[in-house]
């Protein structure tokens, strides 16, 4: 039986199509995958996205443990300030991506993903020196707000100052009477906001953004924009972009990874790769050719498998089928071309500069 | 929609549709199909003069998350594909009976019709679906 987030009834109202998302039954689309896009590019969207797992160190000494285990630098962020990680192993390859909220250096709070949240929580506990992790996955609910008119539509709905939460900046107060983070933090390329909440208050809080959002054109949006939405951004999903087997230097993650900073797992691991030079990158392209790349299709160069496609879709925005894959690095340059095995059929790709999508 | 079922069409259990039109049959799928697909966003064509045969894939059709394979509802010779669809894959969604066709086939055997689902049919595999 797949797991529910609290607003499973809601989202069946709301006529979504329900799918099996690594264990939760999630919403992939309410009306259109395409709809839901272009709300988040041009008004607001609001994603379900209680699946996400949360763990908290809390007490002394827990800056100093989180650092040991993430590859950014909670030393240098401050109060109130988010940073978007890698929880790597000794290879510097992927457990998983990580954002990490700095309550003060004797409270951390950690938003894993749904799909690695056991793993996640299982491999702090082994290797986290000193303070332990405490898993808070069932305390939370999590709504994303998107787009262009999300900073008005949350605006409206709370007395916290948000003009004053820069991007990747949180602060807590309450949303439609709902106690919650209010984090300037998002998977979309837009500006927005992610709320935690009470599982118990999440139906309120979905409420009160949809009816008050009314306004703004707010939308309910699924898996599916969620998905395009990120790739048009190059953001890395774990278990296509990011996983145990490539490291985030060859992630194209390097500016997560903070080699000056005392030790982390994994760091030595990326300080030899870097002094070696990487050898294979993940890059964006565009098909130039007929055809849709997918993730698991093969990249080829003169015939030769060379590489293969992570992620890939019909970008809605864009409108033009793009990819993101790991390449040779000689490959990997703007302007390199390869070809994309779509079923079997050699299709011409570019490599383009990303984000692929741009505001206009 | 999915309970839009032209009365004057066949039916296959893939979803696929077939207008009979003598010894040429045009074929599309159906409003189910494309609502369970969600945003076609590509639809690849066979070649005029290729042979379908009944049962076996002749294209693929994606949608913004999946790709599906087309199945020939018929034996048959390819004699107009939907060119159309290569710039409006979503006319699929919009007119799935109507501009969103998919490939014309000229049958090599006309009696194959009898063995496709009427609307009837069609509308009580849905309903059991």
């Amino acid at each position: 039986m797949a797991r529910r987030t609290p607003l499973n009834d809601a989202h069946r109202k709301l006529g979504a199509r329900m799918v099996d998302f690594v264990g939760w039954d999630m919403p992939v689309q309410y009306s259109s995958v395409i709809g839901e896009h272009e709300a988040v590019r041009t008004a607001v969207g609001l994603f379900d996205v209680s699946h996400m797992g949360e763990v908290e160190f809390s007490g002394p000494g827990a800056l100093e443990t989180v650092n040991g285990l993430i590859s950014n630098d909670l030393a240098r962020i401050s109060d109130g300030q988010a940073v978007y990680a890698g929880l790597l192993n000794e290879r510097g390859t992927f457990v998983d991506d990580i954002v990490a909220y700095r309550f003060s250096p004797e409270r951390i709070f950690i938003c894993v993903n749904s799909s690695n949240r056991e793993k996640d929580f299982a491999w702090m506990k082994e290797h986290a020196k000193g303070v332990k992790p405490v898993d808070r996955g069932d305390d939370w609910a999590q709504i994303a707000v998107q787009g262009p008119r999300a900073a008005g539509l949350v605006q409206r709905l709370t007395k916290t100052d948000t003009s004053k939460i820069g991007t990747y900046r949180f602060a807590e107060g309450e949303v439609a009477g709902v106690k919650s983070i209010i984090s300037r933090t998002g998977y979309t390329g837009e500006d927005g906001f992610e709320l935690y909440c009470a599982p118990d208050d999440a139906v309120k809080l979905w409420d009160a953004l949809l009816t008050e959002g009314q306004q703004d054109g707010v939308k309910p949006c699924g898996l599916g924009a969620r998905d395009s939405l990120r790739t048009e951004m190059k953001y890395a999903l774990y278990g296509n972009d990011i996983d145990d087997a490539h490291t985030a230097l060859e992630a194209g993650l390097g500016w997560i990874v903070k080699l000056d900073k005392p030790a982390f797992i994994g760091k030595d691991a990326l300080v030899a790769q870097k002094a070696a030079g990487v050898k294979r990158k993940l890059v964006g392209f565009e098909v130039t050719g007929s055809g849709i790349p997918r993730h698991g299709y093969a990249i080829h160069k003169d015939g030769k498998p060379v590489g293969e496609v992570t992620s890939g879709t019909m970008g809605p925005s864009v409108k033009k089928p793009i990819g993101i894959g790991y390449v040779p690095a000689e490959l990997s340059a703007e302007g390199s071309t390869f070809d994309v095995d779509i079923r079997g059929r050699p299709v011409p790709a570019v490599v383009v500069k990303t984000p692929f999508y741009k505001k206009p | 929609m999915a309970d839009n079922i032209p009365g004057d069409l066949k039916y296959t259990r893939e979803h696929e549709w077939a207008r009979v039109q003598g010894k040429v049959v045009v074929v599309g799928v159906t409003a189910h199909a494309q609502e369970s697909l969600g945003d076609v966003v590509y639809v690849e064509l066979p070649k005029v003069g290729a042979t379908l045969t009944e049962g076996k894939q002749f294209g693929v059709i994606e949608s913004t998350k999946a790709v599906s394979e087309l199945y020939s509802p018929l034996t048959g010779t390819v004699v107009k594909v939907n060119d159309a669809l290569a710039d409006n894959p979503s006319t699929v969604n919009t007119d799935p009976y109507g501009a969103g066709w998919i490939v014309e086939v000229e049958l090599s055997d006309p009696k194959q019709v009898d063995a496709l689902m009427d609307a009837a049919a069609y509308a009580d595999l849905l309903k059991n679906a």
